[in-house]
């Protein structure tokens, strides 16, 4: 067995074995198991936040960006803060409400805000259909970090399923704890990998990062300023692609339930201050990238930029540490995002759709199922139909985003009705799809999610305002 | 509204001026600062610029909220 091999697979072993052991001392009720316990401090929320946000789209899609668009990539350090911001201000109004009415997901709290368990399935349905792609997506970019970085001595199928059924395992026994205590040895590897990478890579090749850029201004200074090598990515579409995705990020449904984890609401706020600083390593990613684009031209597939010149540059148990790190920053989301689509099905869906009477300890029971059920669909969509998905997940951001409008307006406009934010919803789906599927995105130079969800809050106020005042109950 | 709240809504449209509206005016190549891309450059600083805005959100938060309640 080589070094890397043995890293690898240490690694991937010890977080299932930390995630397991970490809810071993918690007696898993809904509570527990869905928001842990409602008693996450300032560090466990920094650490489950940052290991959730930091996937392997950051690892691979940002240098993939960096290396065959350019300048478009910065979006991705952008939108971030934009999000962190808007949290400061939505997120602890949507804690306040959750820890009130005892809300454990997303569907709970539009099915809370506007008195309508119908609305909670829709939007339940809605964040399933987004999740499962995205979850498909992480296993994929694990299998494929593993099968490189350990130089097809693992092969990407039998990463997946070692490392997802040990995923499986601890959402089962440990629920939310076990990712965040995950998300510690995530976190560490994770910035330690992108630390000694990012600032290496540069230096080894060119002596320093200034000299990187120096080379890389010399041979293309048009990919280092929008549009890059990307035309249609140009400054409007970054602007309006920042938007959307900064308001739609926290509407991801495993995002969103971490608010609820929180033990008060100046942890949240005092969370969203310090997230935007996690945003910086992500230029060294960018560095590697760049880097990439001067030393190994010609790549077919981008987000392999960053794992082919790690091997290019550095020893091979150093590749497989880089591995490591990129297996276990797909296990952490992989394991909020099952949790998650397995609360919305048991309790979201089950319950609010099928089974009203149902106790939380049934849910709790169903919820256990369900875990199963997800983490077998993700499976035989990641190794068996790996392209069944492809179109959700081209609309997974616009399709999340579209929840924004509902929920900024539900905490701040007495008038807004829920017949106004399924309409809204509704027609910022079917703008989103029709734009996205037809392949008119981006329209006008704009990202077509964003024009839906202009649509969307457009259609939500005028519906809304349509209802005379006097007729909508008290809130 | 609560009291400090525009005040901390005013802190936090800094960021959005810098990085969005801003964008068209900064997305040049020169002068590079540390080495780096003007554009680059810009948007790094921004972000990490952004905690001092959001520190100082939630002071006007707090003032008004420690003349409330005492919390």
């Amino acid at each position: 067995m080589t070094p890397a091999l043995l890293i690898i697979l240490g690694v991937i072993l010890a977080s299932g074995a930390v995630g397991v052991v970490a809810g071993r001392r918690v007696p898993m009720n809904l509570e527990n198991w869905a928001v842990g316990g409602r008693k996450f401090g300032v560090i466990v929320i920094w650490l489950l936040m940052a290991g959730e946000v930091y996937t392997t789209f950051t690892f691979l899609g940002a240098s993939g960006w960096a290396y065959s668009k350019g300048a478009p990539t910065y979006y991705i350090l952008i939108y971030g803060t934009l999000a962190y911001t808007l949290s400061f201000f939505i997120l602890p109004e949507i804690w306040k409400i959750g820890k009130r009415e005892g809300l454990h997901t997303q569907p709970d709290f539009f099915a809370y805000v506007f008195k309508s368990r119908w609305l909670g399935v829709l939007v339940a349905v809605i964040g399933i259909l987004s999740l499962l792609p995205y979850l498909q997506l992480q296993l994929a970019g694990l299998g494929m970090i593993v099968e490189v970085a350990s130089d097809g001595a693992v092969s990407s199928t039998a990463a997946i399923l070692l490392a997802f059924l040990l995923t499986s395992a601890f959402v089962l026994t440990s629920g939310l704890h076990g990712s965040a205590w995950v998300s510690v040895i995530k976190d560490i590897l994770m910035l330690t990998a992108v630390g000694i990478v990012g600032f290496g890579i540069p230096r080894i090749h060119f002596g320093s990062i200034g000299r990187m850029f120096q080379a890389l201004i010399e041979k293309a200074p048009d990919h280092l300023v929008l549009p890059g090598a990307s035309p249609a990515q140009g400054v409007p579409w970054v602007m309006s692609t920042v938007l959307l995705t900064g308001m739609g990020f926290y509407m991801w449904p495993q995002l969103f339930g971490t608010a609820f984890s929180a033990k008060n609401d100046r942890i949240i706020r005092r969370n969203a201050i310090i997230m935007p600083l996690y945003q910086i390593p992500i230029v060294l990613i960018f560095f590697v990238g760049f880097t990439a684009f001067l030393i190994l031209p010609g790549l077919s597939n981008g987000d392999l930029s960053l794992l082919s010149l790690v091997r290019e540059t550095y020893p091979s148990w150093f590749v497989g540490f880089v591995g490591a790190a990129g297996a276990v920053t797909a296990m952490v989301p992989a394991s909020v995002l099952v949790l998650t689509a397995a609360a919305l099905l048991a309790k979201n869906i089950y319950r609010a759709g099928f089974r009203p009477q149902a106790s939380d300890h049934e849910v709790m029971r169903v919820s256990r199922w369900m875990v199963f059920f997800v983490s077998a669909a993700a499976l035989v969509f990641a190794l068996l139909l790996p392209n069944a998905l492809v179109n959700l997940l081209l609309i997974g951001y616009d399709g999340v985003a579209q929840f924004f409008p509902g929920v900024v307006l539900g905490l701040s406009w007495k008038r807004v009705t829920r017949t106004g934010v399924a309409a809204g919803l509704i027609s910022g789906l079917a703008v989103a799809a029709f734009l996205v599927f037809g392949k008119h995105d981006p329209v006008f130079g704009l990202n077509a999610g964003f024009v839906a969800l202009a649509v969307n809050a457009a259609v939500t106020v005028a519906v809304s305002l349509a209802k005379r005042p006097a007729a909508e109950p008290a809130r | 509204m609560r009291p400090g709240m525009k005040k901390a809504l005013a802190c936090g449209a800094v960021p959005f001026l810098a990085l969005v509206a801003a964008l068209p005016f900064i997305n040049r190549l020169r002068p590079t600062v540390l080495g780096l891309p003007f554009v680059l450059f810009w948007i790094l600083a921004w972000v990490a610029l952004t905690p001092v805005f959001l520190f100082l959100a939630d002071r006007f938060l707090r003032k008004s909220d420690g003349k409330d309640e005492n919390r």
